[in-house]
């Protein structure tokens, strides 16, 4: 018994301050809440890519957190069922905004004449030893955000969360073993789409001496 | 021995041997393969360097705006549990009272009935002695027996014996004398 204390104590996990919030200890959330903004919402930022619109997620994400307070048993992970909120939020999000993107394709056809040419140079962007650091990292985030949706997530809580395969698999609700091919297909994807960056390190040496 | 995995069968551990993450046997599986290999090897070493390439995603820090909305929202959420407390309590005051009302009303009601049934009851005593001062008042009396006696006197030829019963039409002769 005190053993099993002991490493509750030590951990002071996510689950026990959730009971505390659910207990009316406000500090507790507030503890979450620092823990977890940041990765949040730079997770909720790669997914849709929009900044303002991934902390109005990661606000709604917290929102329906403390909402559930009064409910919340700790059958799950903190982390497993806050990222998978944050992950169906993002899912939502970015699937209305392609359907809003396609109606307004659809509802403004002339102008496609004019736009397109001049804005593909600068989204399509060209690779090459003078792409700054700030490109390339969009380069990047638009390689992952193209992955489908489920290896995107994937890629996202791996890479960027660091999340053990078992809570990935438990946000994706697949198995273990499902994760790791669905991971392997997305890498394998990216090692293609990425091996100009990869072939081509950003030093901006050649920048400087030319 | 010497049963080295294919590389389909090694691919799917190669990037949790790669994050560190694979148990010790996969591990041991991947580095056999990796050993015999040179196409997995160099697929290895690119997925390596593809991560590090993925490293320089920037992280971005949420907006001064966002703590300070979120701890509005929460507050805001949270001001509703302390009504929670009290909402059951209004509505429990409000049927109380109702209750109450009713039961006022209910205890009235039978009240009422009772005022109803004296009130009732001292109509008809009323009634009873409505026409007493008349009824006590000599000349109305000694009009009424000489009227009896103009009736009888009629009754005896006439036919009808309805006639000393209709008080108002007998009466009105009697009065004219």
């Amino acid at each position: 018994m005190g053993v099993r204390y002991n490493v509750e104590a030590m951990t002071r996990s996510d689950v026990q301050l959730m009971l505390d919030v659910k207990a009316g200890d406000e500090a507790s959330f507030e503890i979450l809440l620092q823990k977890y903004r940041s990765p949040l919402v730079n997770f909720l930022f790669r997914m849709v890519r929009d900044r303002a619109t991934a902390e109005d997620l990661a606000q709604e994400v917290f929102l329906r957190v403390y909402k559930a307070r009064a409910q919340y048993s700790p059958s799950a992970k903190f982390t497993t069922w806050l990222f998978r909120i944050a992950t169906n939020l993002a899912l939502n999000s970015v699937r209305d905004n392609r359907h809003r993107q396609m109606d307004v394709s659809i509802d403004a056809p002339v102008e496609e004449d004019e736009a397109p040419p001049l804005q593909l140079p600068s989204r399509e962007m060209r690779i090459d030893e003078h792409m700054v650091e700030r490109d390339r990292a969009e380069f990047i985030r638009q390689k992952i955000s193209a992955l489908p949706e489920k290896q995107r997530v994937a890629v996202l809580l791996h890479k960027y969360e660091e999340m053990d395969y078992a809570d990935i698999a438990k946000v994706l609700e697949c198995s273990e073993s499902a994760l790791k091919s669905l991971l392997f297909r997305a890498y394998e994807t990216l090692r293609v789409q990425l091996a100009p960056l990869v072939s081509q390190p950003a030093e901006g040496g050649r920048e400087g001496r030319s | 021995m010497n049963n080295v995995k294919k590389c389909d069968d090694v691919s799917n551990q190669l990037i949790a041997y790669l994050d560190r993450r694979a148990n010790s046997a996969d591990r041991a599986e991947v580095e056999d393969h990796l050993a015999s290999c040179a196409s997995c090897r160099a697929r290895a070493e690119e997925f390596r360097l593809m991560f590090g390439a993925m490293d320089q995603i920037e992280t971005i820090e949420p907006s001064a705006a966002f703590d300070a909305r979120i701890r509005e929202r929460i507050a805001q959420e949270a001001r509703p549990r302390w009504f929670s407390w009290l909402v059951p309590q209004p509505r429990l005051a409000f049927s109380m009272a109702m209750l109450l009302a009713l039961s006022v009303w209910m205890a009235k009601l039978p009240r009422e009935n009772a005022n109803v049934t004296t009130a009732g009851i001292e109509q008809q005593d009323f009634d009873a002695i409505k026409d007493l001062d008349v009824l006590e008042n000599y000349d109305v009396l000694s009009k009424f027996d000489a009227l009896d006696e103009v009736t009888t006197d009629q009754v005896m030829p006439g036919q009808t014996t309805v006639q000393p019963v209709n008080q108002p039409a007998a009466q009105q002769p009697a009065a004219e004398e």
